[in-house]
C-alpha cells in the first residue's frame, strides 16, 4: 500500500470522493479500491503469505482444540494448570494493553492536547489487546460457554480472579465506547460521538480505576500460590504494585513500538499531523515509560529487601532474573533517560523493543518459567505454541484491518 | 531412591518457604488464620508409620467414587516405581482422588508408605481462589466442588498448595476438577468414615471429630515419643486440615511441604484485597480533582482545538 501511496493513490479521508459523491460502506471497507486492486494488493503482500501459512496449519488445530479438548492440544498438566494460553495470552496481552487507559488519562484528563494525535492509536491498542486477552481467556477455559457465570450464575466475589473478570468486562465496555467517537466518524454517525464526549470524563475515571485494579489483581493471582513461583518473582505485600506498575511502562512501551510498525508499514495511512508529531510524542512517551521503570526498579529492589530474597541471586535464578533485569528494566531505563536528554526518538523506539521484551519475559516467568520452581519445568505442547501463534496473528489481522479504516492514524475531514 | 526427595537435592531452595512463612505473619494475616475451621468438624488421622502399602484404600476409593477402572490393578505394586515429570512420585488425577506413594528411607527398615488426597484444609486455597465459588467447606469438615459452575479457569489446583486437584482435561465437553470429596454425600454426611478409612487393613487411618484426633495424635507422640516425630502435619499447616499425618520420618524426607507456613494460602492475598476499596473510593476523587486543576490551568487556551 504504500508504493501504491506513492503512485498517487489517496486513501478515504472523509465521506466524500473527490468527484464530490460519497463513499458506500462497502467501498470504505475496500480502502477506497476497486475489489479487483483490493485482492490484487492483499495478494502481493508477503505478509499476507505468513499469515495464510499460520492459519493453514493453525486453523484445524484451534477447531481441534474445541472437538478433542484440551487434553489433545496441552500436557494436560495437572501441576501446571496454567500453560502459554494464560501464560501468554492474559499476563503478557493485558498489561501490554495498558496504553488505553494512559492515553486517555494523559488527553482526557491531564488535558495534555499535545498527545490527541497519538491518544486513539493508545485507546485502540488497549481495546484490541483486551480483546484478544478474552479471546485466549476462551481458548484456555475448560467450559468456554460458561464464561459469564461469574457475573451471572454463581458468584465468588471474595476471589481476586473475579475481580479481573468484572473489571476486563467492564473495561472492555469502556474502551469500546472511547473508540465510539472515531467508529462514528468513519460511519458517520455524528449522535454516536456527541454522546460520548458528555461522557467521556466519565469513562476515563473509570478507565483509571479499573486499569489499576484488574492490572494489580493479575499479579495478586500469583499470592494464591505462594511457595509455587520463585521468590525473586514474588512478593505477597508488592506483587500487585509491581504488575501495576510494569503495567504502566509497558503500555507506554507497546504504544511506541506500534507506533513505530505503522510508520514503518502503513504509512500510506498515517496523515501528517500524526508523522510530524510522531518523534516528538514518542519522546513524550518514553519519559513517561522512565518514570514507570525508575519506579518499577525501585519496588522490585524493595520487594527482594524486604522478603530478605537476596541468597538467591546468587543461583542459577538469580542469573536469569539479572538477566531480566538487565536487559528488560536497566537497558530500556538508560536508553530512554539518554533518548529524552538526547532527543533521539530512534534510541526510544529501540528501547521501547526492550521494555516489551522484558515484560513479556518477566510475565512468562511468574506464570510458567519459574512457576513449580521445586518441581520440573513444563515446555508446552507444540499444538498449544500453535494455537497461540494463530490467535495472535488474529490480533495482528484485526489490528491492521481496523488501522487501515478508521479515523486512528489520520484525522477524519468532516464535510462542511 | 534419591530422586523421591525432591527436597534434599533443592535445599537451596527451602529458604524461600521460610521467608514466605515469615510474610505470612504479616499484620493482616492473624485475623484470617483465626477462623480455624467449624469446631466440631470431623477429620483423619493418619499414622504413616502403619501403612504397608497395599492400596486397598485407592480401591475402595474407585468403588466408592464410582471412578473409572486404574490402567494397572490396584494389587500391582509397580506403580509405586512410576514417576511423573521431574522424577516425581505418582499424584492425584482425574482418574484417582487418592494414591499411595512409596519411600525408600535410609535406615528405616521397611519403605515408608504415604497416603496423598486432599486434605480437606480449614481454610482452604481452592475455595478462596474460585471465583464462581464451586467450593464449599461444610459444617462436617469436607470441602465440596460443584461442577455445574465451574469454568474450568484451574485457579483452584494453581492455588491448592498440596497439589491435589486434578482437571478432566480429557473431556471436551464437560471438564470438570476431580478430586477427594471426603466421600461426602454418601458417608461423611450420615457420620459414616470415609471409604477408604474403612477399608484399610491395618488402621492406619483413624475418623473422629477433629479435635479429638488432635489430642490423640498428641498423646500417641508422648507415649511413644522414639516412635513418631515430634509434628501433627495438618495441625497447622495453611490454617490447618481435616486430615492430620503422624510420621517416624521427618515430614520434609518424604515428600510433605514443610514449609508452607500457618498461614491459610488466602492470608497471603489479603493485601491485595486490602487495597481494592481503597482505589475504589479514593481514585475518582483523585483523578477528577486532578482534571480539574490541569484544566483551570490550561485555562480556556484549549477549549477551540476540542474536536
Ligand atoms: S488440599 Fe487443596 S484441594 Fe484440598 S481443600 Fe486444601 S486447598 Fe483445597
Ligand atoms: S477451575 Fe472451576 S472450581 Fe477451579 S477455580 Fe476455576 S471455576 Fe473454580
Ligand atoms: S475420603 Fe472418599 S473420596 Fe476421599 S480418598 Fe477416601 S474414599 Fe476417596
Amino acid at each position: 500500500m504504500n508504493s501504491l501511496k506513492s503512485q498517487g493513490f489517496a486513501p478515504v479521508v472523509s465521506h466524500l470522493k473527490k468527484d464530490g459523491s460519497e463513499w458506500t460502506v462497502k467501498e470504505k471497507l475496500m480502502l477506497g479500491l476497486s475489489p479487483k486492486e483490493y485482492w490484487a494488493v492483499q495478494l502481493r503482500n508477503p505478509f499476507n503469505w505468513v499469515l495464510w501459512a499460520i492459519y493453514a496449519v493453525g486453523l484445524p488445530i484451534l477447531v481441534g482444540r474445541f472437538i478433542y479438548g484440551l487434553g489433545w492440544v496441552t500436557h494436560s498438566s495437572y501441576d501446571y494448570p496454567w500453560g502459554l494460553f494464560l501464560g501468554w495470552g492474559l499476563f503478557v496481552m493485558v498489561p501490554l494493553s495498558a496504553s488505553g487507559f494512559m492515553m486517555g488519562t494523559t488527553v482526557e484528563l491531564f488535558g495534555r492536547k499535545d498527545f490527541k494525535s497519538i491518544e486513539r492509536l493508545g485507546l485502540l491498542n488497549g481495546l484490541l489487546g483486551y480483546l484478544f486477552a478474552v479471546m485466549f481467556l476462551q481458548v484456555d477455559l475448560g467450559q468456554p460457554w460458561r464464561l459469564i457465570y461469574p457475573m451471572f450464575v454463581s458468584l465468588g466475589p471474595a476471589a481476586v480472579l473475579f475481580l479481573v473478570a468484572w473489571h476486563v468486562a467492564t473495561y472492555l465496555s469502556c474502551q469500546v465506547a472511547e473508540l465510539v467517537p472515531a467508529f462514528a466518524e468513519w460511519m458517520g454517525f455524528p449522535k454516536a460521538k456527541q454522546f460520548i464526549k458528555k461522557i467521556v470524563l466519565g469513562l476515563t475515571v473509570a478507565g483509571i480505576i479499573l486499569s489499576t485494579l484488574h492490572q494489580g489483581a493479575l499479579g495478586a493471582l500469583f499470592t494464591y500460590a505462594p511457595g509455587k513461583v520463585h521468590p525473586l518473582w514474588y512478593s505477597s505485600s508488592f506483587q500487585w504494585f509491581q504488575f501495576f506498575v510494569s503495567a504502566v511502562f509497558a503500555g507506554l512501551s507497546m504504544l511506541i513500538v506500534v507506533s513505530t510498525l505503522t510508520k514503518w508499514f502503513m504509512r500510506w495511512r498515517c496523515d501528517e499531523t500524526y508523522l510530524n508529531n510522531l518523534s516528538k510524542l514518542t519522546l513524550g512517551l518514553a519519559k513517561g515509560a522512565s518514570l514507570a521503570l525508575i519506579t518499577y526498579l525501585v519496588i522490585k529492589i524493595i520487594g527482594i529487601a524486604h522478603d530478605n530474597d537476596w541468597q538467591y541471586l546468587a543461583s542459577g535464578w538469580g542469573a536469569w532474573f539479572m538477566f531480566e533485569m538487565v536487559v528488560g528494566v536497566i537497558l530500556p531505563l538508560i536508553f530512554y533517560t539518554m533518548a529524552v536528554r538526547n532527543g533521539n526518538a530512534s534510541l526510544a523506539r529501540f528501547s521501547a523493543f526492550l521494555a516489551v521484551f522484558g515484560l513479556a519475559l518477566n510475565r512468562l516467568n511468574t506464570a510458567l518459567i519459574t512457576f513449580n520452581w521445586q518441581l520440573y519445568q513444563e515446555i508446552p505442547h507444540w499444538r498449544e505454541v500453535v494455537i497461540v501463534v494463530t490467535v495472535y496473528a488474529t490480533y495482528i489481522v484485526v489490528y491492521r484491518a481496523v488501522l487501515a479504516r478508521m479515523p486512528i492514524l489520520y484525522t477524519w475531514k468532516e464535510k462542511k | 531412591m534419591k530422586k523421591l526427595h525432591r527436597r534434599s537435592f533443592l535445599k537451596g531452595g527451602l529458604v524461600g518457604g521460610a521467608a514466605i512463612a515469615a510474610v505470612g505473619t504479616s499484620k493482616h494475616a492473624e485475623a484470617a488464620g483465626s477462623f480455624g475451621g467449624y469446631p466440631d468438624s470431623m477429620g483423619v488421622l493418619v499414622d504413616l508409620t502403619k501403612c504397608v502399602g497395599c492400596r486397598t484404600c485407592e480401591a475402595a476409593c474407585n468403588k466408592e467414587q464410582g471412578l473409572p477402572a486404574p490402567d494397572k490393578s490396584f494389587d500391582d505394586p509397580s506403580v509405586f516405581e512410576e514417576k511423573r515429570e521431574g522424577g516425581l512420585p505418582r499424584r492425584t488425577t482425574e482418574k484417582a482422588y487418592t494414591v499411595v506413594q512409596k519411600y525408600d528411607v535410609p535406615g528405616r527398615e521397611h519403605p515408608l508408605f504415604r497416603k496423598v488426597q486432599c486434605n480437606h484444609c480449614n481454610e482452604p486455597a481452592c475455595l478462596t481462589s474460585c471465583f464462581v465459588n464451586a467450593y464449599k467447606k461444610t459444617p462436617e469438615g469436607a470441602v465440596m466442588y460443584d461442577p455445574t459452575v465451574c469454568v474450568g479457569c484451574r485457579t483452584c489446583m494453581v492455588a491448592c498448595p498440596f497439589y491435589i486437584p486434578a482437571y478432566s482435561y480429557s473431556s471436551a465437553i464437560n471438564p470438570v476438577v476431580k478430586k477427594c470429596i471426603m466421600c461426602y454425600d454418601t458417608r461423611l454426611k450420615f457420620g459414616k468414615p470415609p471409604a477408604c478409612v474403612e477399608a484399610c487393613p491395618q488402621e492406619v487411618m483413624t475418623f473422629g471429630k477433629r479435635k479429638d484426633l488432635l489430642k490423640l495424635a498428641h498423646q500417641r507422640i508422648s507415649e511413644k515419643p522414639d516412635a513418631y516425630v515430634d509434628h501433627v502435619y495438618g495441625e497447622n499447616e495453611v490454617g490447618g486440615t481435616a486430615w492430620m499425618y503422624l510420621s517416624d520420618v521427618p515430614f520434609d524426607k518424604i515428600g510433605y511441604d514443610t514449609h508452607l507456613g500457618d498461614q491459610p494460602i488466602i492470608s497471603y492475598v489479603k493485601e491485595f484485597l486490602a487495597i481494592v476499596p481503597m482505589v475504589l473510593t479514593i481514585w475518582p476523587a483523585l483523578f477528577t480533582g486532578f482534571h480539574l486543576l490541569s484544566n483551570r490551568k490550561d485555562g480556556l487556551k484549549n477549549e477551540d482545538n476540542k474536536s
